[in-house]
């Protein structure tokens, strides 16, 4: 099987070499698709995990016995682009790049395929024009 | 010989069709390749415009009498309070008033559904008085049954601000947007070049009376807006390093639009609005075609850190650093973002320019200039 998930990391796990026991101890092939980890702050990493459904259960396991909040990637974000006056805000929080202001229109871009639904622009836009969609 | 131009004559150009008019950008893009001998003989006209949250904004109202009359001391618009000391039926709906259940909702929200067209849920109670005997009223009001709806903003068109990053450990959320901790962001709000008063730093053509675009209607210039400064620090091309002269505007609210204007919320602040505003510039001389031409390079202005109570000062940057998408603070790469949309702002440059081509819109000499070598007060507590 294969799961999406969106790891956050408290600011003192970040030293952890989460991936490579992931891959010894509990065999599942990893993907990393977006990653944000400084030591000395809160992390977030969105992985791709493949293997037998024990495997990636069991992988799931480990790492929520590290405290690392382990969420799948379900959701996604909905921007209600019509409302949207381009202003920028929600792109001063998206590590993602998701969100990002074209230079030369200086018209709000969103790349969807980029979101990792850490849910930083919902709070961030003035018109609250993000959503979150759980399918 | 130096061209030099008055109002009139630029005026009388507009009726005749034959006013050259340019956006802010475009005479800074120009400047490039003309010198500003060579721009105030080509362009007559520059329009300036910005789209940004502007809190110091709200709305006079008088909603009419009801029979029997009542002198109105308590109201809410959809539960959002109104000020009401004043005449039985003037209100002033504030901008950044709350709706005391809902936070997200407030007077700015108010001020956009009436000038959308709206109903709007009207309740009032006082004592009651010989000449106004009601005591409560509950109705529904919207623009066709209000009698005037005028927009008074006393602090619109900050003529430089701030950039600010949060030097803290921990998120702050503030009315320049989300600042992530230890400098993981810097936010900023300006349309740069094509800002009004950063075209005319010294107000020149700018004072009390200048006629203006007000979020689609035409306007005034009122006064100088609340914390005027114009004693700060200023850059080798005379722009304010950091906020400084703003605009007390007003105008029709019911000739609005609500593409020119929206309600905004700022997590864990409150409740803003964003203004659409534009004013036309006249090339009146040299001096002023060197003004008109600033660009984003030649603008400065200070990083401040938002996570100590006093906004230190920690850095200088230009506008094109800022605008890029990221500035390099102690050595660190910093993603930044503008809290003021340049988009819109182009969009209201580019209507007013329209407005004057198409002869609707004239422009005024200042009734008076504004004051010169103004400071700001602080609160002392007694």
């Amino acid at each position: 099987m294969k799961k999406r998930l969106v790891l956050t990391f408290p600011a003192n796990m970040v030293d952890v070499p989460l991936t490579y026991n992931l891959i010894k101890d509990h065999d599942v092939v990893i993907n990393i698709l977006n990653a944000d980890i400084t030591p000395g702050r809160e992390g977030k990493l969105l992985l791709e995990i493949r293997a037998p459904k024990e495997n990636v259960d069991s992988a799931v396991r480990y790492i929520e016995s590290l405290n690392i909040t382990c969420n799948p990637v379900k959701k996604s974000i909905l921007l209600n682009e019509e409302a949207c006056v381009h202003c920028g805000s929600c792109s001063a929080v998206c590590f993602a790049d998701a969100l990002t202001m074209d230079r030369k229109s200086r018209q709000l871009l969103f790349r969807p395929e980029k979101c990792i639904a850490c849910e930083l622009c919902l709070k961030a836009c003035p018109l609250q024009l993000f959503e979150l969609n759980f399918n | 010989m130096k061209v030099k131009k008055s109002f009139e004559e630029i005026n009388a150009k507009i009726l005749k069709g034959e006013a050259v008019v340019m956006t802010a950008e475009e005479v800074s893009a120009m400047s490039k390749d003309y010198s500003a001998a060579d721009i105030v003989k080509k362009v007559d006209i520059v329009t300036t415009a910005t789209f940004g949250p502007m809190c110091s904004s709200g709305m006079f109202m008088n909603v009419g009498h009801s029979n029997p009359p009542i002198r109105m001391e308590r109201v809410t618009l959809n539960n959002v309070p109104a000020h009401s000391g004043i005449a039985a039926v003037d209100l002033y709906v504030g901008a950044t008033e709350e709706n005391p259940f809902d936070e997200k909702y407030g007077g700015a929200h108010v001020i956009e559904a009436l000038i959308a067209g709206k109903d709007v849920r009207l309740k009032a109670s006082a004592k009651g008085s010989d000449c106004y005997p009601e005591t409560e009223i509950e109705t529904i009001i919207n623009k066709s049954v209000v009698n005037e709806m005028i927009m008074f903003n006393p602090r619109n068109a900050y003529q430089n601000y701030p950039c600010a990053v949060n030097t803290s450990g921990r998120m702050i959320y503030t009315y320049m947007g989300s600042l992530l901790p230890n400098v993981g962001n810097a936010t900023f709000s300006t349309s740069g070049e094509l800002s009004p008063l950063l075209n005319d730093p010294d107000m020149r053509t700018i004072g009390i009376g200048t006629r203006l675009f007000l979020c689609g209607a035409q306007g005034y210039v009122s006064w100088y807006g609340t914390q005027f400064k114009t004693s700060g620090p200023k850059n080798e091309y005379g722009i304010p390093e950091t906020n400084a002269a703003t605009l007390a505007v007003i105008g029709n609210a019911k000739e609005m639009s609500t593409d020119y204007l929206k309600a905004a919320y700022f997590e864990k602040y409150g409740v803003s609005i964003f203004i659409g505003i534009g004013i036309p510039v006249p090339v009146l001389d040299e001096d002023m075609a060197h003004r008109v031409s600033i660009r984003n390079d030649q603008i400065t202005t200070t990083v401040c850190d938002y996570s100590k109570a006093d906004h230190p000062a920690v850095a200088k940057v230009r506008y094109d650093e800022l605008f890029s998408g990221n500035i390099t603070l102690d050595g660190k790469k910093v993603r930044t973002a503008s809290m003021s949309s340049v988009a819109k702002a182009r969009i209201i440059a580019a209507e007013l320019k329209k407005w004057i081509e198409a002869k609707s819109f004239q422009l005024t000499r200042p009734v008076e200039a504004f004051p010169t070598a103004t400071t700001l007060n602080s609160l002392e507590r007694k």
